[in-house]
């Protein structure tokens, strides 16, 4: 994949202005719908999952405190993870959204929820809520493309390093909510500036964290497995804490990365954006650059309703029980425009991110045009730009590009 | 406990706990619907167990419930319409008013097992401790008797078999006495000091407010079988009731059996009937006015006038005032940063965030474009219009959330003065 404005075929090239307008519209009524008619039965859906969430969590923990014996080892790990997914997904991510702040109840609230996870509720909102929906999928804004480890887009530089990234992001899923913390705190950028002149910010963003991390860690690795001492349950609890955080971790991962991988979402440039975007032009952006997962009520909820990622991103704040219902009306909308609405089970969508992130470790095009028959030499080309350095890696660029853009002419004509 | 708190993080102990006991001690004041009585087509008595750390409260005064309608939490106060109750519960009459939201719910949507939301009792328009041999005369206008027959029904127990009070003897001697700390400021057993209170207290009694005057029809349901007991000692209490027409006029069946029994004198003024009363007629209508002490309810206009008429006299006088409060929304407005101490002038299409950074002021921003919360500011007391779909918030104090109502600052431009806790 490529920015959209480098593409041979511009997705949107055939969308006017009058057009983007005239969506941006259809959108808002569409989401005007749905807040004229939130009420009781949406509140009571929330305070539903919250009530079950909590109490599937007490119930597990209750089981492991036997957890000696295997079955409840099973029942209590199995249960703890669903209700960890439960509280990070449909509950934690949609609150800290806003989308439940028009019941104006101070307990299911942005401002005050603080979620179970490594990360605080302060910085993920702002890394998630504020930089990533502003600027979804704009190379070089939005730091959700690759996490600052990964390159996912083909416009994103090069370099050796990346050639482990499948591996990176194996252990990035792994500790997710750790990856999560550490992305928030932008991390990397911040470790390279020297200590003294880190931002006051940084430094207590930075000790919050810590703070978070350490009550979390101690709740599940030795309050509760120091709570089933008694049936000599230490361990045992010790690993269904453990398994139920790698379970949780290793599902968000996956579902995060349907949201925007997927071979075929789009990016954009950053120099392609207008400084003074219009609404309908900011809502074709989050249409085109966001992915579904299709799949049961069960699957809908399991995920946040963060498989109707399409729906998520042009409304962020809706509730997230709605966005099933404002589904067709949206893909209508994307069909009646002639645009890709993007939506694949959880395997293809998940295959399909893990693809990318396979082939966009390695330079561009390389993969494809990798065959058994020039395999030896293609392994030369790739040590070549591995050694070779970054004026080696920009004539590789250039060659790339040329071939890009006679492949355009060529379709243009 | 911070061990408790431990094994819970993020959360607390209490949001466990809250599944299973929310009205328990040590939880966020709540109580539970016991029942709703039909006053009338349009008027409902609710009866309301309260959680286990309600402090009890002093007839006279109000409470603020806050309840869910269409899943959206409101705040309004009423008055407590019963004295102390032996079963322990607590009852407010709610009429429902024209538009009224909290109050078309309570009277025809409430329903028994309802959760809502308490605030301890408040407000100093209660009696003193010792009224043997007292004169007291009762002024009330509209739904301005509605602190009084919680006084009168406590003194005389015409209402129900669970009220504790049997006469003057002991006056709230078994009553709970009100707690003098925690959330509530004035609440004293004894009558306030200050002649009037301030125009900055809360509106007790208001549901939607500008209804709040609207009257009430007598009630039916609450009345028991308890005939009305005479005091045992000299205390004398005449009650003058104003309202617009006999048919509208609150409680006056209750006022009437008291009036019956010889518990009160009852002089009923209705507007059609006898012409909007006149405060220097007061004396013509109750000829040893002298020497009584004058507790008033009702409108603002009533109670200025009242003031004034006491004043001039020397007389005793304790008000309890209705302030119809209406956050009415227009364009643009007086935007005040209440801890920055800054206020802005601000036409309707300016958003405040934009306004505030322009003022110097250093406000928590987001995306600007109203998706990420980041600029979400307590608005205590005003109306704001969003920008994106023009919808209005409002919010009132005394009514709204006790912290105000969050509003995203970036979206929204004033739509009337607004007071931003920032």
């Amino acid at each position: 994949m490529t920015t959209i404005t480098r593409k041979p075929e511009n997705p949107t090239a055939h969308l006017t202005p009058e057009d983007i307008e005239q969506i941006g519209i259809e959108l808002d009524a569409i989401r005007q719908d749905v807040i004229d008619s939130r009420g009781a039965s949406d509140a009571a859906y929330i305070r539903k999952v919250v009530d079950v969430q909590r109490k599937l969590e007490l119930g597990s923990r209750a089981v492991l405190l036997a957890s000696v014996f295997p079955p409840a080892w099973v029942a209590g790990t199995l249960g703890l993870s669903v209700a960890k997914i439960l509280e990070n997904m449909e509950i934690g991510h949609n609150v800290m959204h806003g989308q439940w702040d028009w019941m104006r109840d101070p307990k299911i609230h942005s401002t005050t929820w603080e979620w179970d996870n490594a990360s605080t509720a302060e910085g993920w909102k702002h890394s998630h809520n504020q930089v990533h929906h502003t600027y979804t999928n704009i190379v070089g804004k939005d730091n959700d493309l690759g996490y600052g480890i990964m390159r996912v887009d083909e416009d994103q530089r090069w370099s050796p390093f990346l050639l482990g990234q499948p591996l990176w992001n194996f252990v990035n899923a792994c500790f997710f909510e750790y990856g999560i913390a550490a992305y928030d705190l932008e991390l990397g950028k911040n470790l390279r500036i020297p200590k003294q002149k880190r931002s006051d910010a940084f430094k207590r963003n930075a000790k919050n964290t810590l703070n978070k991390i350490r009550k979390q860690a101690t709740k599940d690795y030795v309050v509760h497995p120091a709570l089933s001492i008694p049936t000599g349950s230490f361990l045992p609890t010790l690993a269904a804490n453990f398994t139920a955080n790698l379970v949780r971790n290793l599902w968000t991962h996956s579902v995060i990365m349907c949201g925007h991988f997927p071979e075929g979402v789009e990016t954009f440039e950053k120099k392609a954006i207008p400084a003074n975007e219009t609404r309908g032009e900011w809502y074709v952006r989050q249409m085109l650059g966001s992915a579904n997962i299709s799949g049961s009520r069960a699957m809908h909820l399991m995920t946040g309703n963060l498989s109707f990622q399409i729906e998520h991103h042009l409304f962020p704040d809706l509730p997230s029980n709605r966005y099933a219902e404002v589904a067709p009306k949206v893909q209508a909308l994307f069909e009646k425009y002639d645009l890709n609405y993007h939506s694949a089970s959880l395997p293809k969508q998940v295959a399909s991110a893990w693809h990318k992130i396979v082939r966009l470790s390695l330079p561009n095009g390389w993969l494809a045009e990798t065959n058994v028959k020039n395999a030896p030499k293609q392994v030369a080309l790739l040590y070549k730009l591995s050694t070779g350095g970054p004026k080696v890696r920009r004539a590789y660029d250039a060659m790339q590009r040329r071939a890009e853009n006679q492949k355009r002419e060529t379709v243009a004509a | 406990m911070r061990a408790v708190e431990a094994a819970t993080t993020p959360l607390l102990p209490a949001d466990y706990l809250d599944l299973f006991a929310p009205l328990r001690s040590g939880a966020d004041l709540r109580g539970r619907i016991v029942s709703v009585h039909a006053e009338t087509a349009d008027a409902a008595t609710i009866v309301i167990r309260p959680g286990a750390d309600w402090a009890g409260h002093v007839p006279g005064q109000y409470i603020r419930v806050g309840i869910d309608v269409d899943g959206v939490r409101q705040w309004r106060a009423y008055s407590l319409t019963h004295g102390p109750r032996a079963d322990g519960h607590i009852s407010i009459t709610v009429k429902a008013v024209p538009d009224g939201k909290v109050s078309n719910h309570l009277v025809h949507h409430a329903v028994p097992g309802t959760l809502v939301h308490l605030e301890q009792a408040t407000g100093d328009f209660v009696l003193p401790d010792d009224l043997s041999s007292r004169k007291l005369l009762f002024v009330t206008a509209g739904s301005g008797v509605t602190p009084v027959i919680g006084m009168l029904r406590n003194l005389f127990p015409v209402t129900d078999e669970g009220v504790l009070m049997r006469g003057f003897e002991t006056p709230r001697s078994s009553a709970p006495q009100p707690p003098t700390g925690g959330t509530r400021g004035s609440a004293a057993p004894q009558p306030p000091t200050d002649e009037t209170r301030g125009s900055s207290a809360p509106q007790p009694l208001t549901d939607e407010t500008r209804g709040s005057s609207a009257p009430q029809p007598p009630t039916e349901g609450t009345r028991g079988s308890a005939a009305p007991q005479p005091p045992t000692e000299g205390t004398d209490i005449t009650v003058v009731h104003v309202a617009p027409s006999e048919p509208d006029s609150i409680f006056i069946r209750n006022l009437r059996e008291l009036d019956e029994a010889g518990a009160i004198n009852l002089v009923a003024r209705y507007d059609d009937e006898h012409g909007v009363l006149d405060v220097s007629d007061l004396a013509g209508l109750v000829p040893d006015l002298v020497e009584r002490t004058t507790y008033a309810c009702g409108p603002g206009g009533l109670l200025d006038a009242l003031g004034k008429h006491h004043e001039e006299r020397g007389l005793e006088l304790f008000t309890e005032q209705f302030r119809p409060v209406t956050v009415a929304a227009g364009e643009g407005g007086t935007v005040t940063l209440e801890k920055s101490g800054v206020s802005v002038e601000l036409d309707g299409s300016t958003t405040i965030l934009d306004a505030a950074e322009e003022a110097g002021v250093l406000m928590p921003s987001g995306c600007r474009m109203g998706i990420c919360m980041g600029c979400v500011l307590p608005m205590r007391e005003g109306a704001v219009r969003d920008l994106r779909n023009g919808e209005i918030t409002t919010a009132t104090p005394g009514e709204t959330n006790a912290g105000g109502v969050s509003i995203q600052t970036c979206i929204s431009a004033p739509a009337g003065p607004c007071h931003i806790d920032h």
